[in-house]
């Protein structure tokens, strides 16, 4: 384990993916801490450009941007990171289940996972989230995590049947552990290392997820992300009126966010594959 | 062979450990149906070392592997004392019927300590045993296999050999001390300088535990090295059985008389 911790921390682009994606962190959870501004406060007129008062302008509606954007950011990276958790959490458990088990479970678990994989998840995504009433910052992150497993799923299950046949695994049913023992103990610490990066792609994906159902009008209420951001800016014309502090800075929030996490994972692909470990 | 004749007189009239009735495993469905075990019976009797010898895809891991209940037959039962071991508890079949597989480096898994390793044998025994008891009996059963525990015990699998590895297995055989234990192929991964002190180590444990081991193998010198008798199979049918002096002194199968043409000796050299 500590051969690893050094292995990952000479990684360069884990460096910088690490360093950037703590900097966008500490924006948004301790920024709403620090300031004694209300994203929802009015400040200003409609669309003011940046001034002393206000140092990204205002929005629409006469609201502190750069508040809105640390709020904004907490708000997004909460959602992406909860999704990655539901996405992760079913999709290795499907699919470490209908790999292990093999035969009628393993096919009808995959039937479902093909049928999800074909409909396109944007649609059952704006479908969820018409028939939930409920649109509180965590509910979002559910509802993107149920929809995005079946990717993970597929992985998983692959890896499964072919580390089940391995002989320390039969050698441990012999000992009497049971089919969820098996599972945890013998199959899962192989596959730790792809686990932990299919959780930061995943975490990667539900922000910009986030980000195009809340662009629609669907995301979170009465709560700013950064996605609801984009979606006030354009409702209110932010593009053709010229009005750029109002979608630019959320725009560059979800870029480095999901750069720095994709970075990480890229890292994180250096270390672990074994090929590359010796240079 | 008198003495051969009363073993075997008094073996017959004992209640065999294991019986094995027209045993029968098929994969696959239609045009890809294999018939990996074919209608296979033979008995163990307790104390005895019988060896299961074939090539590879004779079916013998197939067979060993329904003997450990890691694979359904698809027709045909196993009983063990009389009992269908379909039926029985897992835990407490595996209490009886234990294996040695034949790969000592995928037997381990590379997450966990020679500790834990041994302390999973514990399991078939419902736990009852305290910590520090644990601890003296896996120190125990490591040093009767050979292996310095103070300096092995925590150590991780890929800092051991091939040969330390398997002797764990057969520690962790002690720690359980089944009835029945099933040695696929445990020497064919280890350095033949290993080899016969690992089977020497089986062998003891048979006499003095009384228990019986039946080889999983494709090597006939270690079979007449150490069974009582053997069982040849070749393409999933079990072609020739016997005590081991007769079958290999009088071979009846055509098969069984290629496999023993095939053993390399020193004193004669092969025309190739």
């Amino acid at each position: 384990m500590g051969e690893v911790l050094v292995l990952v921390l000479r990684s360069r682009r884990f460096m910088i993916g690490a360093i950037l994606f703590l900097a966008v962190l500490c924006f948004g959870v301790i920024g709403p801490r620090v300031t004694d501004r209300n994203p929802f406060q009015m400040v200003g007129g409609l669309f003011n450009p940046p001034s002393e008062k206000a140092i990204l302008g205002t929005d629409n509606l006469g609201r502190d941007v750069f508040t809105q954007l640390m709020y904004g950011t907490g708000t997004s990276l909460l959602i992406g990171f909860v999704a990655g958790v539901v996405a992760t959490g079913i999709g290795v458990t499907i699919g470490a289940v209908a790999g292990f088990k093999g035969g009628l479970v393993d096919e009808l678990l995959m039937g479902i996972t093909n049928v999800l994989i074909t409909i396109p998840a944007i649609v059952v995504l704006i479908l969820l989230s018409i028939a939930i009433r409920s649109r509180s910052a965590v509910v979002m992150g559910v509802i993107i995590g149920i929809t995005s497993w079946p990717w993970t799923a597929r992985a998983v299950r692959a890896q499964t049947s072919s580390l089940r046949t391995r002989e320390h695994v039969d050698l441990a049913r012999i000992s009497g552990y049971t089919t969820a023992e098996l599972i945890v103990k013998e199959i899962l610490p192989y596959m730790f290392s792809y686990i932990f990066m299919a959780f930061i792609l995943q975490f990667s994906a539900g922000i910009t997820n986030e980000a195009t159902l809340s662009m629609l009008g669907l995301g979170p209420y009465q709560t700013v992300s950064l996605g609801v951001m984009l979606h006030w800016a354009l409702l209110w014309e932010a593009v053709r009126t010229g009005a750029w502090w109002a979608f630019l800075p959320p725009v560059v929030f979800l870029a480095v966010a999901s750069f720095s996490l994709m970075l990480i994972n890229a890292g994180l692909d250096e270390v672990f594959n074994p090929r590359l470990r010796k240079s | 062979m008198v003495l051969a004749n009363a073993l075997n007189n008094s073996k017959k009239q004992r209640q065999p450990l294991l019986q094995v009735e027209n045993l029968t495993k098929v994969f696959g469905s239609g045009k890809n149906e294999v018939i990996a075990v074919d209608d296979v019976s033979f008995e163990i009797y307790p104390g005895e070392i019988i060896s299961l010898l074939g090539e590879s895809g004779s079916g013998k891991t197939t067979t060993a592997r329904m003997i450990l209940r890691l694979s359904q037959p698809t027709r045909g039962r196993i009983l063990f004392k009389g009992k269908d071991i379909q039926a029985m508890k897992g835990v407490d079949y595996w209490r009886q019927v234990q294996a040695i597989f034949q790969d000592p480096f995928s037997s381990f898994n590379s997450f966990y300590s020679v500790h834990s390793f041994l302390s999973k044998a514990f399991r078939l025994k419902g736990n009852h045993v305290s910590k520090s008891q644990q601890r003296a009996m896996m120190e125990e059963a490591m040093k009767k296999v050979g292996l310095n525990a103070e300096e092995l015990l925590f150590k991780r699998p890929h800092e051991l050999s091939g040969g330390q590895r398997q002797r764990l297995m057969i520690a962790r055989a002690l720690l359980i001390s089944p009835e029945l234990l099933i040695a696929d192929e445990p020497t064919s991964m280890i350095d033949a300088s290993s080899r016969v002190g690992i089977l020497n180590m089986l062998m003891d444990l048979s006499r003095n535990l009384g228990m019986s081991i039946m080889f999983i193998t494709h090597d006939i010198g270690l079979a007449y090295y150490t069974s009582d008798r053997l069982l040849i199979m070749n393409k999933g049918r079990i072609v020739e059985r016997g005590p081991s002096v007769e079958v290999v002194e009088n071979p009846t199968d055509e098969y069984t008389r290629r496999l023993l043409a095939d053993v390399p000796t020193l004193s004669k050299r092969w025309a190739l």
